[in-house]
């Protein structure tokens, strides 16, 4: 069965009605890593927003399968109970809730949901403390208030920590490699690809061709103005990243003329 | 966080809304002279109390009622409200828990409050008052072994007059506010502790206080006092059953903490707030205040106020001891139609006083909810501090949230700090959280009770739980 299989997606602004995806056909089989790049404004982080189910958005139009059920039918929480995961491009603070805490309460909500028993405090710290060093994340970091006074990298390998603590089918990667030093980026990709079992579906979302040097993908799309219009290999990066964007956008124009 | 915990979240109505069918026996509606005598005379009071009494109810005669917090309710007929009401099987007070009716021990099983003997385990001494007269009191010989007298207020009366009549009004006079007036004329019963010079007390004493009969208002009268290096910390928590009407809660606590004593009292509210139309709910018009009378005695006020359809309550610290140390904790909830109008007065008298406010206020629903502060250094007040901070959290757009600090400083070495933030749960975070598998509910739960840890860590470690829960339930269906 295909992991994600999301078809003629249309999405609006709720507030202004403003079209965003345009017709977005994309199918990611189980152990994919799909790579969706395209120039600033072309909607990437729409589709990670819209497939999340985050608030202020609307479908207008399309269907999105996940392993075989409706997806766009289902509120955000149980996307996330199910095996959707998004790592955040902007993680949000939690002041006075400690990351512990936060990690543990979302996991317990995720195994209930799968039919496991809950983690308690001792089991999770176990197994937090395994993970962490997936992503070399201090025991500080894990004690502080969810987010708060984390630095770019910090709060990127928090959220590939979370990723590997709720153990997603299919994980979405809101351009992590934003703002992140070499170093930081080298972490948090070694985190992801360790992730990589075969079975977990990934979607990276990305506006430069850099990340995808240390997360390679098994498809490269190019979304501009809300609709895909070039998918290929990982070769297709790296020509992107020679090229720009420039020729794609006059190639689909013309294309569509 | 527990499946326990889901369910109470997902259980939409007032809990501890359930009515115990104990025959009471109570005196009609009214107020009146003769109704504090009548009431004076079914405690068996001395002469001097009944005195006491009508000095304030005299008083109270040529007093208005307040308007100037930011508040609002219908005109009050205290005609009509009923000033004594005791369960009968309590008349003569029970010997032991044995004693104790049936159906008010499964009431107290219901609220969760620990009188079993096996209860010694958690090392929790309650005295519980239901309407106007203490039921059981636990723990009474240990603690009496160490000379700590924790009893009813109407016990006090009879077995310690002399410390009672000492201290009763030294900290709260009867004339001080309309509330306080009126309470001190028809006080029923409440809680009485003394500790003596040097002795810590070993375990939380803690009240649960609950208004069982319909239109019976319950004022409660509780005096704490701490001698020479003594400490104590005093918890109360407060239900009460589920009616249309509104009734009326005045209460009066007063603290005394002489040299080197501390004292710590913690409060979780719960009272009745109405229901989600603002209908119903207890008005609660309270008066605590602190004296630290000793040189670095120290007063500690922790409250998590969740119920109630109006608070009105203001736990103040008047530091009188050179180094005395005054602290105000407070979470304030608002959801529905709920208001309340709540904070602290920090009186600084002796020198390098220091003083701690810490309020967080939450509103939801329409619900208004207002800090009132004052923080007042008197000329005598050499080398005073203070720190306050005032943190609002709105939840929705229908809510209020109000901010009135008064400062007075007449001592120019003083120094003071004052910090205040408004922030508005976001759908970021909600949004954040959601999208790690936790319900909308549990988010909220999980952000304000991040909003609160600043206090809530003030909490003694088994209620700081109980308030953590009660800061979810009291949250239900304001995100949605």
């Amino acid at each position: 069965m295909n992991l994600l299989e999301i078809t003629n997606l249309h999405a609006s602004i709720e507030e202004d009605g403003t079209e965003i995806l345009k017709g977005i056909d994309l199918v990611i089989k189980p152990g994919e890593v799909h790579a969706v790049m395209g120039p600033n404004g072309s909607g990437k982080s729409t589709l990670a927003h819209v497939l999340s189910g985050r608030p202020g958005y609307m479908v207008t139009q399309g269907t999105v399968s996940f392993l075989g059920k409706d997806l766009l039918a289902m509120k955000p929480e149980e996307r996330a109970r199910e095996g959707v995961f998004l790592a955040f491009q902007y993680p949000v603070e939690i002041p006075g809730v400690s990351n512990n805490y936060f990690l543990r309460t979302a996991v317990n909500a995720v195994r209930r949901h799968r039919g496991l028993p809950e983690l308690d405090a001792m089991d999770f710290l176990q197994l937090l403390d395994e993970q962490a060093k997936l992503v070399e994340m201090e025991e500080a970091l894990l004690n502080r208030s969810v987010n708060e006074g984390f630095s770019g990298g910090e709060k990127k390998r928090n959220e590939v920590l979370q990723m590997a603590l709720l153990d997603p089918r299919l994980a979405i990667l809101d351009e992590t490699d934003s703002g992140l030093d070499i170093d930081a980026l080298r972490i948090a990709a070694g985190g992801v690809n360790a992730l990589r079992d075969g079975k977990r579906g990934f979607l990276v979302i990305t506006h430069y061709q850099r990340l995808l040097n240390y997360i390679v993908p098994d498809f490269v799309h190019v979304l501009s103005d809300g609709r895909i219009v070039k998918s290929g290999g990982k070769g297709l990066a790296l020509e992107l990243e020679a090229k720009g964007y420039g020729w794609i956008e006059t190639e689909a124009a013309t294309a569509a003329r | 966080m527990s499946d326990a915990l889901l369910n109470e979240l997902t259980q939409r109505e007032y809990q501890h809304g359930f009515v115990t069918d104990v025959e009471t026996e109570s005196i009609p509606a009214g107020l009146s002279e003769d109704v504090v005598r009548i009431i004076s005379k079914k405690k068996n009071e001395p002469e001097w109390l009944l005195e006491w009494r009508l000095k304030a109810y005299r008083h109270w005669l040529t007093m208005d009622e307040p308007t100037w917090a930011r508040v609002s309710y219908p005109p009050i007929d205290y005609q009509k409200i009923v000033y004594y009401a005791a369960p009968k099987s309590a008349k003569e007070g029970p010997k032991s828990l044995a004693d104790v009716v049936p159906e008010l021990l499964a009431m107290y099983e219901k609220l969760g409050v620990p009188l079993k003997e096996r209860e010694i385990l958690a090392g929790v001494a309650v005295d519980a008052v239901i309407d106007s007269v203490s039921v059981a009191t636990t723990f009474r010989e240990k603690l009496g072994s160490l000379g700590i007298v924790f009893c009813s207020f109407s016990e006090a009366v009879h077995t310690h007059p002399e410390l009672v009549r000492k201290w009763l009004g030294s900290v709260v006079p009867s004339r001080d506010n309309f509330f306080a007036a009126l309470n001190s004329a028809v006080f029923s019963d409440g809680s009485f502790c003394y500790i003596p010079k040097g002795v810590r007390c070993p375990m939380e004493l803690s009240t649960y206080f609950r208004i069982n009969q319909a239109d019976t208002g319950q004022f409660e009268r509780t005096l704490i006092v701490a001698e020479e290096g003594a400490t104590v910390s005093y918890l109360e928590g407060c239900t009460a059953p589920k009616r249309d009407v509104n009734q009326l809660h005045a209460a009066v606590v007063e603290l005394v903490a002489l040299d080197d004593a501390t004292i710590k009292y913690s409060t979780v509210q719960n009272w009745y707030p109405g229901d989600r139309e603002g209908k119903g709910g207890i008005y609660n018009f309270v008066t605590k205040r602190g004296k630290c009378l000793g040189k670095r005695s120290k007063i500690s006020w922790t409250q998590v106020e969740t119920g109630s359809a109006i608070t009105w309550k203001y736990p103040s610290c008047i530091l009188m001891g050179d180094d005395s140390v005054g602290e105000f904790y407070s979470v304030a909830l608002t959801n529905n139609y709920q208001q309340a109008d709540t904070g602290t007065k920090m009186i600084h008298i002796g020198k390098n006083t220091r003083s701690t406010i810490v309020s967080k206020g939450i509103s939801a629903g329409h619900g208004q909810n207002t800090y009132r502060g004052g923080v007042t250094i008197l000329k005598s007040a050499v080398g005073a501090r203070n720190y306050s901070q005032c943190d609002s959290l709105l939840i929705g757009d229908q809510c209020g949230a109000h901010t009135f600090p008064y400062i007075e400083v007449k001592n120019s070495t003083a120094t003071l700090e004052h910090e205040a933030s408004t922030s508005k749960i976001g759908e970021d975070q909600l949004f954040y959280c959601m999208q790690r598998g936790i319900s909308a509910e549990d988010a909220v739960s999980l952000i304000v009770n991040g909003f609160a840890k600043r206090v809530l860590k003030e909490l003694p470690m088994e209620f700081a739980v109980e308030a953590q829960k009660l800061l979810g339930v009291s949250l239900e269906g304001s995100v949605g």
